[in-house]
């Protein structure tokens, strides 16, 4: 059976969904926001609940989610996203509605919003991408920036003496009350992919039954930033980022695993 | 049990050549093409076209959704 | 029916803000505006119509949940005062700049810095010449009484929603604290979801149904799209200037001098125009109602008319250049306001007009209009 007869529409089991735009992804070559943005739109095509789904995207390399995102969408201030997601929901409560942030986004000057987003208790979902660097501005030192990791505003490493040591942002809203679910996965291989999905898909399904907040953090690669081709990063990122944001199930259903 | 055969179709000028494609497949189908695309990305291709079995790890990897992946059973 | 109740001024603000229909509120705390959330989490709105009312953590996450239900097509207020709005320029320019209808509230108080809680004019500036970053103006009602704070609600939200744009109130201390008669309308019905979604489906970031997708953003990385965002913009303040400026004259008919003041200082000059009649000085009032548009065409004619102009402000001199500037020179114009959250007297108002205007060696020496023109 040669390829052609193979690759017949009846046969295909897999594709891009239609809840992403054709327009080419800005992000670097082998970066995670690619695959976590395929990610989510696949969770909200197979759920079904496009039209009443309401993204929220952040300041950053995923400002621009809205022109990939096939979805509705506002494009919040640096940092600002889970208060404009908590005042969406209050207002349409049977909606699903989600941000999309980085670090520098969440962690840095979004983490009084991020803090008491959680607190809350909203019924949203939080998608985290950790990639321990500020990418758009061109690889600034991040709150989720490794020790000893350098950036253009680390240079020489970063020195936990001056810059203290990185923010684990999902074990600290975990501890929250109004956080129902808080893991973290990464998305740089098949297991780990679909592991994230069925996070995000959990996340959704939470919404659904209005639990509250769903903490998602991605760990990703930042290839530009950390000077390395994608599968360089995606080895770094599993020895270095991993060994300090372990991977996994940190809050289900409300209980701290 | 029936044999099933895969195959991917790259959408050659999508695909930026990250290569994260390449370590997932089980069957180390895939390699970089040596000619690039208008971006000037060299892109993926079915290096071994008949080991494909279309188990979909390459198309959940990549990032930019360039990769398509397509499954049929066949009689022994 | 319409009620006639004795309210303070951030309460009837609160109350009008329920029966206008207003969707949500965010806020948070700040003297001399509390009274605002307090009063509207005592009502409950959520059982009276619906409206959600929320404290937030800050003044930023406020404002950006107004950005987060504003982009919705949501009715979206906050409130606040001098340095609470100045926490939320950059969400205010995000309004402007993403297109979305939302009313702020400023009950201003003396500044800079913390300044102090008693009443104040002083963020004139930050108010009219934009305050946030970029090409931006803001609608800007100056209530002057209580009855004011409660009518302006519904006028602000059809400014914010015709034009698509953020609405400024900008009230101060003492119109928020203090306790006048104030009629209040009927209870309006809040739209339903299913008609919201109906009137704002072209622009709303509601979920997107069988339609094109709705962004909300003020991004436009490529210049020639933000170029054409910001001449958006401005087409929309000159359509407010043509179509929605107000101003109040008062005994302005036979005036030689002029005085020239909103919101609190507009009332307390009344008094002082009295005063200054009682002693046969005849002067007269122009109140903006709103300081953006500024009633520039109505003040450039009547300084053909009047001698002089003292321009009076709870500041150190904010208004006076706009009132310059739209005077072009004909007559002298001065600036008169106590600072510091000190309130002037009718007194104080009318000895600066004596001293200021009136006994100025420069009146009478400035070129009438026709020489102007040889």
């Amino acid at each position: 059976m040669n390829v052609l007869d193979i690759i017949k529409p009846e046969n295909q089991v897999f594709c891009k969904t239609k809840l992403m735009t054709d327009t080419t992804l800005s992000y670097c070559p082998g970066c995670g926001h690619g695959t976590a943005h395929n990610l989510t739109m696949e969770v909200i095509d197979e759920m079904g609940i496009v039209a009443d789904t309401i993204g929220v995207a952040p300041v950053g390399c995923s400002v621009l989610a809205y022109d990939f995102m096939n979805i509705d969408i506002t494009q919040a201030a640096h940092g600002r996203a889970p208060a404009v997601a908590t005042a969406i929901a209050r207002c349409w409560p049977d909606k699903y509605v989600f941000t999309y942030q980085g670090d520098g986004d969440l962690a840095a000057i979004g983490t009084a919003e991020t803090i008491h987003t959680c607190n809350r208790g909203e019924n949203i979902v939080i998608i985290f991408v950790n990639n321990g660097i500020y990418g758009m501005t061109g690889g600034q030192m991040a709150p989720t920036t490794l020790e000893g990791m350098q950036s253009s505003t680390s240079p020489y490493g970063r020195d936990s003496k001056t810059m203290g040591m990185p923010i684990k942002m999902t074990e600290l809203v975990a501890n929250l009350p109004g956080v129902y679910y808080a893991t973290r996965q990464s998305v740089h291989t098949h297991k780990h992919a679909r592991k994230a999905k069925k996070a995000i898909r959990k996340a959704f399904e939470n919404t659904r039954l209005k639990q509250g907040v769903s903490f998602i953090e991605i760990v990703s690669n930042c290839n530009s930033g950390w000077k390395m081709t994608p599968l360089e990063a995606n080895e770094w990122m599993e020895e270095h980022m991993f060994a300090y944001f372990p991977l996994g199930d940190i809050k289900v259903n409300g209980k701290l695993k | 049990m029936a044999k099933v055969k895969g195959a991917i179709v790259v959408d050659t000028e999508t695909c930026k050549g990250c290569e994260v494609c390449i370590p997932v497949c089980p069957e180390d189908v895939i390699g970089m093409t040596t000619e690039v695309n208008r971006k000037g990305y060299h892109y993926a291709y079915m290096k071994n076209p008949e080991a494909c079995t279309g188990c979909t790890n390459c198309g959940i990897v990549c990032p930019d959704r360039a990769i398509s992946v397509y499954r049929v059973k066949v009689s022994a | 029916m319409s009620e006639l109740k004795l309210m303070k001024g951030n309460e009837a603000l609160a109350e009008a803000a329920i029966r206008a229909g207003v969707d949500a509120y965010f806020g948070y705390p700040i003297t001399p505006q509390s009274e605002v959330i307090e009063y509207l989490m005592t009502e409950r709105p959520e059982e009276r119509t619906g409206m959600v009312v929320l404290q937030a953590e800050s003044e930023i996450a406020a404002i950006n949940m107004v950005y987060g239900a504003a982009s919705t097509g949501k009715m979206v207020m906050t409130s606040s005062s001098s340095p609470g709005i100045s926490l939320k320029l950059e969400g205010i320019s995000y309004l402007a700049g993403a297109e979305l209808p939302a009313v702020i509230v400023n009950v201003v108080r003396g500044g800079p810095g913390l300044g102090t809680i008693q009443p104040s004019q002083a963020d004139y500036f930050q108010s009219v010449k934009g305050g946030g970053h970029g090409d931006y103006k803001l609608y800007v009602l100056a209530p002057a009484s209580v009855q004011e704070m409660a009518d302006f609600i519904e006028d602000a939200f059809d400014i914010a929603f015709k034009y698509r744009a953020p609405v400024l109130i900008l009230s101060d201390g003492l119109i928020g604290q203090m306790m006048e008669k104030v009629v209040l309308k009927d209870q309006k019905e809040r739209m339903t979801d299913e008609e919201l979604i109906e009137k704002y489906d072209s622009w709303a970031a509601t979920g997107k149904t069988n339609r094109k997708r709705n962004i909300i953003t003020s991004l436009d990385l490529e210049s020639e799209k933000m170029e054409k965002r910001v001449h958006r913009l401005m087409a929309k303040y000159e359509r407010m200037e043509k179509e929605d400026m107000r101003y109040e004259k008062i005994a302005c008919d036979d005036a030689e001098y002029l005085i020239v003041a909103y919101g609190s200082s507009a009332r307390i000059s009344q008094k002082a125009i009295e005063l200054a009649r009682a002693k046969g000085i005849k002067v007269g009032l122009l109140r903006p109602i709103t300081l953006f548009p500024y009633p520039k065409q109505p003040l450039f004619e009547l300084a053909d008319q009047v001698k002089g102009i003292l321009s009076v402000e709870l500041n150190a001199g904010q208004m006076v250049e706009d009132v310059k500037l739209a005077v072009e020179h004909k007559v002298p114009v001065e600036h008169f306001g106590r600072t510091g959250g000190i309130i002037h007297t009718p007194e104080e108002v009318l000895e600066a007009l004596e001293q200021k205007i009136i006994n100025n060696e420069r009146i009478g020496h400035y070129k009438t209009r026709e020489s102007s023109i040889l």
